[in-house]
């Protein structure tokens, strides 16, 4: 090469190398290679010094890319699979637990994302295609989804801290699980059930030590109370034994409680989720960068990576929230 | 193939201020901070990796020194707790892993390959300062209380000391993400941008091993990430994943510790084997025997490398036949290592041997990583291993890997390509006594400990009976041996800099790409991409050394 690079800038390096001579090497396939067959990289001002062409950029982002999600879906496994340690060791607290998660507001989440994932490989097409003003409404549509899922996230966890749903020490549920709206629909009698025993419990404690053997004495329900002793049916007794209500001898449990170390469930909810938050904010983060960059038109056939890669992250993202929606809400 | 004559003008033309290699082509500060040169980022590597070097080994002659004596000798108790961890942490997270790849493999990686640059320069700019980032939080930890762990930060010691283990997990966790990068970034280099002819299969042995490295540090270290999140999260909100007393799983800890640090041990060492299979034929002058063997054997490695962890967790409750499947599997790690070892072995039989400082460097290793990877054979063995768990046999198994083999690989790597790097030769007969030196210190340092290990003497003990004083003052004396071979090392590579004879374009006489340019090299590395015609150690015959300028240069051709 006798051509003087007298340029002290990488970029600026325009006219050095003699892209002929170095397309016909190992990367074969150069299906944009047509553009830059007489000229340096001048013809590209997106394109690196040292990459030889555009085609050759896209592939190295490409694989890097993917490389990067493979990171992000071992650092993901690492939480999954504690999850799967903690539910195979207490099925109970899971079962317990997800009760008090609103699987309607989940659901909406979803689609949500489902939704911004459709928009994001249809940003990636438009952006292929140069179709500028598509360009620009899928991603703010993208963004618009991201956001309205964050603020459906953060309604949820203020929900959770309102009703002392929360890691570790700080779990003190206000409500019992048999109160909640969710239970009473799905196991009526159980909820019924789990009440009674609860209320029987209640007045033991209160009453004497002496008259805790004959609750009926205590007047007012005393038909009710009986009812109980009288062997339970399988549907009071069943949901109230896997969410660990009840103990092993459930023939004529005395009371309820809630299964040992539930508030795990919460530590587990809150870093899954606060963490597939935290992804989301990024990916917001990136679609607003990215906004800015199509405004100024630069993307189009030779160079719709950064769009193309971000997609590919987004699908991530939604798709880890797709594996947490079933795993935390949907539990049977 | 590039000839070195050629290659005189592949170097820029001059633009006034002498030659434009890399070293000189921009000035100040902000040049080399803001720099996307991946020869600079290396040598900022390389520079930092050696402070922390110096630092981890300061601490190290500090511990030795302690332990002189049963009792009380310069530390209490809880210091000498604080500075082992801090000694593993610091060796293993901020000097061992990020050492070969980072440091050398970015100097060397993409001159061997024949490329212009890695393929992300800016991502490798960032994993640097991941790393100055996590060096950071190292010393806060440090500064604040440091942590007493152990370099292992089992949990639930970990989650319940009063020590300031946040920051030194932190401190893991972001260069956890620095070698994530470098890893990945090396991945699609050489995917991506091989110049034409660069077949896999004429691919340097360092650039396969950092290939498997490579694929290790972007697999295994993202569950470390959330590993040493999940206890720095336990830590301060008290989540119960891993402290019993809320109901968390502390071995949960260790399977997930392990699943990465064993992997982690070959990212360790795997570049290691890299390095010694560059050197080997080359001092040998003399074709690199079983080429495809040594090439996929690493990928073995780093293959098998994933399966074995549960080997560290033979006294930790773990059921008799998930420990059998493991130790099985662990022997037959055995079998790509020896492969290696055997190869280079008959590389050098009928070879010219040139006993250069780096081959000294490759000879010491073939020394001390075959006793360093046979006792782990020994530890493999579970019965063996209920004996030998937390005692002295470990560390010095260990050090022989890691202080042998790693360490022993990064200075014969740093004495193979200091003057492609810096364009300056050191003082070869200082080189060798250095590197004797070493390796006599090593010996003297953790052999000792092989014995006490086997009788009985644990790990990480402050004070010890009064029977192992005699092994453990042979052990700190090595040390002291050992701490001024590395002193003397840096004094001479360092003076080297400002007094050394310029270094030709191949003073070694090698034949991977990166001998062909100028030293150092050029800033565009090439100006266009060499086509590579044959395998990176093929045809020593056709260099001829030149007493001139003191290196090798092509035969003229015979017409």
């Amino acid at each position: 090469m006798s051509e003087p690079t007298p340029q002290a800038e990488p970029v600026s390096e325009g006219s050095a190398p003699p892209p002929a001579a170095k397309a016909d090497g190992g990367h074969a396939g150069n299906g944009h290679a047509h553009a830059d067959e007489h000229h340096g990289h001048s013809e590209h001002p997106f394109l690196a010094h040292h990459f030889d062409t555009p085609q050759q950029q896209f592939e190295a982002g490409k694989l890097g890319i993917w490389l990067f999600l493979l990171t992000e879906v071992l650092f993901f496994a690492g939480l999954f699979c504690a999850y799967t340690v903690y539910r195979a060791m207490r099925p109970e607290v899971f079962v317990y637990a997800h009760y008090f998660l609103d699987t309607r507001l989940g659901a909406v989440n979803t689609c949500v994302l489902l939704l911004s994932s459709l928009t994001a490989a249809w940003a990636v097409r438009n952006a292929q295609l140069r179709q500028h003003k598509m360009l620009m409404t899928n991603i703010i549509i993208t963004i618009a989804c991201a956001c309205t899922f964050m603020v459906v996230k953060y309604f949820e966890y203020s929900h959770k801290a309102h009703d002392g749903l929360l890691w570790g020490p700080n779990f003190a549920p206000k409500e019992q699980v048999w109160e909640l709206p969710g239970f009473k629909k799905k196991h009526p009698e159980a909820a019924e059930y789990a009440e009674k025993l609860a209320h029987a419990a209640k007045e033991a404690e209160k009453a004497p030590p002496a008259a805790a053997p004959a609750p009926a004495a205590h007047g007012t329900k005393p038909a009710e109370n009986h009812e109980p002793a009288a062997k339970p049916t399988l549907e009071q007794v069943e949901p109230l034994l896997a969410a660990g209500l009840i103990g092993e001898k459930a023939e004529n449990p005395t009371g309820v409680s809630r299964p040992r170390n539930a508030h795990v469930f919460f530590s587990i909810y809150f870093f899954m989720t606060g963490l597939h938050g935290l992804h989301v904010l990024i990916g917001i983060g990136i679609w607003i960068w990215l906004l800015f960059k199509a405004r100024r038109g630069v993307f189009g056939p030779n160079y719709f990576g950064p769009i193309d890669y971000a997609a590919l992250y987004w699908h991530l993202v939604d798709l880890i929230w797709i594996y947490l929606f079933p795993l935390l809400y949907l539990i049977h | 193939m590039t000839s070195p004559s050629t290659t005189a003008d592949v170097v820029a033309p001059k633009t006034g201020s002498g030659s434009d290699n890399y070293l000189v082509h921009d000035k100040g500060f902000l040049s080399w901070a803001l720099t996307l040169d991946h020869k600079r980022i290396g040598i900022m590597y390389l520079g930092s990796v050696l402070a922390a070097f110096a630092l981890g080994g300061l601490f190290a002659l500090i511990l030795r020194t302690e332990l002189l004596s049963p009792g009380r000798t310069i530390i209490d108790h809880d210091t000498y707790n604080q500075m082992f961890t801090l000694h593993g942490a610091i060796m293993v997270f901020l000097v061992i892993i990020p050492g070969i790849p980072a440091a050398l493999g970015n100097i060397a990686l993409p001159l061997q390959l024949g490329a212009k640059d890695v393929a992300f320069p800016r991502l490798n700019l960032a994993s640097y300062y991941l790393w100055l980032l996590g060096a950071c939080c190292m010393l806060t930890s440090l500064i604040m209380n440091a942590a007493d762990t152990g370099w292992t930060f089992y949990a639930p010691y970990s989650t319940t000391t009063e020590t300031a283990v946040a920051p030194a997990a932190m401190g893991a966790f972001i260069l956890g993400f620095s070698s994530i990068f470098t890893g990945l970034n090396f991945i699609v280099t050489i995917h991506k941008l091989r110049p034409p002819g660069m077949g896999w299969f004429r691919l340097p042995l360092f650039i396969w091993a950092l290939y498997s490295t490579a694929l290790i540090q972007v697999l295994a270290t993202p569950v470390i990430g959330i590993t040493l999140l999940m206890l720095t999260v336990e830590r301060l909100l008290h989540i119960g994943i891993f402290d019993p007393a809320l109901g968390g799983d502390p071995v949960l800890f260790q399977h997930f510790f392990w699943f990465y640090s064993h992997p982690a041990v070959y990212i360790m060492v795997v570049p290691g084997f890299g390095v010694i299979g560059d050197l080997i034929p080359v001092f040998s002058r003399k074709r690199i025997f079983g080429y495809k063997f040594i090439a996929v054997s690493s990928l073995a490695i780093a293959f098998l490398g994933f399966l074995v962890w549960g080997h560290h967790m033979f006294v930790s409750g773990q059921s008799t036949l998930a420990g059998s499947i493991f130790s099985a599997i662990t022997f037959l790690i055995a079998i790509p290592t020896a492969i290696k070892v055997f190869n280079w072995i008959s590389t050098m039989y009928k070879g010219q041997i040139h006993l250069d400082t780096p081959m000294l460097y490759a000879l010491a290793f073939l020394w001390v990583f075959t006793i360093g990877g046979l006792t782990g054979v020994f530890l493999a063995v579970m019965s063996v291993d209920i004996h030998l768990h937390d005692t002295y046999f470990v560390v010095a198994h260990f050090h022989y890997v890691m202080m042998g083999g790693a360490i022993t690989a990064l200075l014969g790597g740093i004495h193979y390509w200091w003057p492609k790097a810096f364009g300056r030769m050191y003082d070869e007969k200082q080189g060798r006594f250095g590197a004797l030196l070493v390796f006599v210190g090593l010996n003297v340092t953790f052999f000792p400990q092989f014995i006490m290990g086997s009788r009985g003497m644990p790990r990480r003990y402050y004070n010890y009976l009064p029977e192992f004083q005699d092994l453990h003052r042979l052990s700190t004396i090595g040390a002291y041996m050992l701490g001024l071979g590395f002193l003397m090392t840096a004094f001479y590579l360092i003076r080297s800099l400002k007094s050394g004879r310029p270094a030709p374009a191949n003073p070694w006489g090698s034949r991977t790409l990166e001998w062909t340019i100028p030293s150092p090299p050029p800033y565009y590395n090439f100006h266009h991409a060499p086509t590579v015609t044959r395998g990176p150690y093929d045809d020593y015959e056709g260099l001829v050394y030149d007493e001139k300028i003191g290196g090798y240069v092509e035969k003229a051709p015979t017409a």
